[in-house]
């Protein structure tokens, strides 16, 4: 295999300072930690974290018909949203399998934001720009000078508020009640420095939370303005926490709960589908003509003990017949039990139901519960 | 780095004692690696254990690792604490969280000395 040139993010010099551990993900060379990823995870739970996400994918689409051009191109109806909120969707195959779960922002009635997956961020920009053709639009990849910041957990608030009010915060046009009011799925705009600032109030790990984009050249100032404010209540987190938060909280990853093999209704996504309120998209007849029978489904299982099921691992039924397989596990760290996510046989997916995990040998008794594993309070 | 230990290419450390018998664990690099380690799956007092195979696993929140013993010999005591709380990996590797005891006749000649090891991890 050739050894491929990490890319790194404008925020690589600030993890090297706070002395990160780095990984190759989706070739980027990002944070997986900065000291224990327990604490990093018990941080968001319980006060906040601040990540780079600036791997992950922005598309941007302009024009008259940048709406219906979306419409076609994803599974959801991005055209009934108003202006200021994000919607999160799929972009199907012809077969209706999933190339990615994506976040779109209407920044105006002729301007959207796509943010994709880092793994998928090269291939959603071709299939939106070839969906794209012959509506009134145009498609420009935005990933190579926007960052991506997020603020994570209960205090993320309180820490903007002291980050990006204040006299000399380099915000403009930013009101308190613009980040108080906001609701989940919405987002502002304001300028930072005399350069964009979109704040919305989305996020991957089942806390209240932020995410913050502005360009490359501003991301390690607001970085180091966030973390001023933030103080002990704010911890810088990798990646690895941010995985164990996010199936706490019940939520796919694209690779493990998401993929070009596995139907939307599968994960229990549906209804991300509008079937029955727009018109043709692509995937459409292949979600219509879906036959659920044998299609194994998304479930959570608990454990105890501490020993986790993981991605691969064999789900067997108490009779011995291997009824699924693990998508993600994790030993819980918020609950202090292995937690799995599994794609098992419809007649055995009931809540409830007591199957085996075959973890490398060794049978674990589990039981199916209803996701998420954790809601906050 | 311990300079009195010897280090295999899988990231463990063997201490001999006085009396003879070896301890062994795992390096600070490769709890660095790992992560928080939150199990750690050891052989039974008085398996049988070899050099370069199989004897246990360690996971951390994000992996799961093969424990390779590091030499030929008989486990004569596990390190309870260590199961009990594997978070002992990260906070003292070359200390409390020593893995297993073992009764040994002699070490095999591919352990390395801490500059070699360093070496290692370094390249």
């Amino acid at each position: 295999m050739v050894e491929q040139e990490l890319r790194s993010t404008p925020l690589e010099a600030v993890h090297e300072e706070l002395g990160a551990s780095f990984t190759d993900f989706a070739g980027w060379r990002m944070p997986v930690r900065y000291g224990s990823d327990l604490a990093e995870h018990a941080a968001v739970r319980r006060s906040a974290g601040i990540f780079d996400l600036s791997h992950m994918g922005e598309i941007r689409l302009r024009g008259p018909q940048a709406a219906d051009a979306l419409d076609h191109a994803l599974a959801g109806k991005m055209s009934a949203m108003s202006v200021g909120r994000a919607k999160y969707s799929v972009l199907l195959t012809e077969e209706g399998g999933v190339i990615d779960d994506v976040i779109t922002y209407r920044l105006a009635e002729d301007h959207f934001l796509v943010i994709a997956n880092a793994s998928n961020a090269a291939v959603d920009l071709e299939e939106l720009t070839a969906r794209a053709q012959g509506f009134d639009v145009r498609v420009e990849d935005a990933s190579a000078d926007t960052a991506l910041i997020a603020v994570q957990g209960p205090a993320s608030e309180e820490i903007l508020r002291r980050a990006l009010l204040g006299a000399d915060s380099a915000v403009e046009g930013l009101a308190a009640e613009d980040l108080t009011g906001m609701k989940n799925y919405r987002f502002t705009t304001a300028s930072y420095r005399g350069q964009e600032l979109l704040i919305a109030r989305t996020g991957y790990t089942g806390e209240d939370g932020f995410e913050l984009y502005v360009p490359h050249a501003q991301a390690t100032a607001l970085w180091e303005q966030l973390t001023a404010a933030g103080g002990e209540e704010l911890t810088p987190c990798g990646l690895a926490c941010r995985d164990t938060l996010r199936l706490e909280a019940g939520m796919p990853l694209y690779g493990n709960e998401l993929g070009r093999d596995i139907a939307p209704a599968q994960t229990g996504m549906g209804r991300l589908a509008a079937v029955t309120s727009k018109q043709d998209f692509v995937g459409r007849a292949a979600v219509e003509a879906y036959d659920p029978t044998d299609r194994r489904i998304l479930v959570g299982l608990t454990a105890e003990g501490r020993r986790a099921g993981r991605a691969g691992s064999a789900v067997r039924a108490a009779d011995g017949t291997e009824i699924g397989h693990v998508s993600s596990g994790a030993l819980s760290p918020t609950l202090g039990h292995p937690i799995a996510m599994a794609f098992v046989h419809p007649d055995h997916a009931e809540t409830g139901t007591d199957v085996v995990i075959d973890v490398r040998g060794k049978d674990l008794p589990a039981r199916i519960v209803d996701l998420p594993f954790y809601t906050r309070s | 780095m311990a300079d009195d230990l010897r280090y295999s290419k899988d990231h463990e450390w063997v201490r001999v004692e006085d009396d003879g018998t070896a301890v062994i664990g795992v390096t600070d690099y490769a709890a660095e690696q790992l992560g928080d380690v939150v199990y750690v799956d050891l052989p039974e007092k008085d398996d049988e254990i070899s050099a370069g195979t199989e004897m246990g696993e360690i996971e951390s929140t994000k992996s799961v690792s093969d424990l390779f013993s590091p030499l030929d010999g008989t486990v004569l005591e596990i390190n309870q604490a260590v199961v009990d709380a594997p978070e002992l990996v990260n906070s003292s590797p070359f200390g409390e969280g020593w893995l297993i005891r073992v009764r040994v006749d002699t070490l095999p000649d591919d352990l390395m000395d801490a500059a070699a090891y360093t070496a290692l991890t370094e390249g």
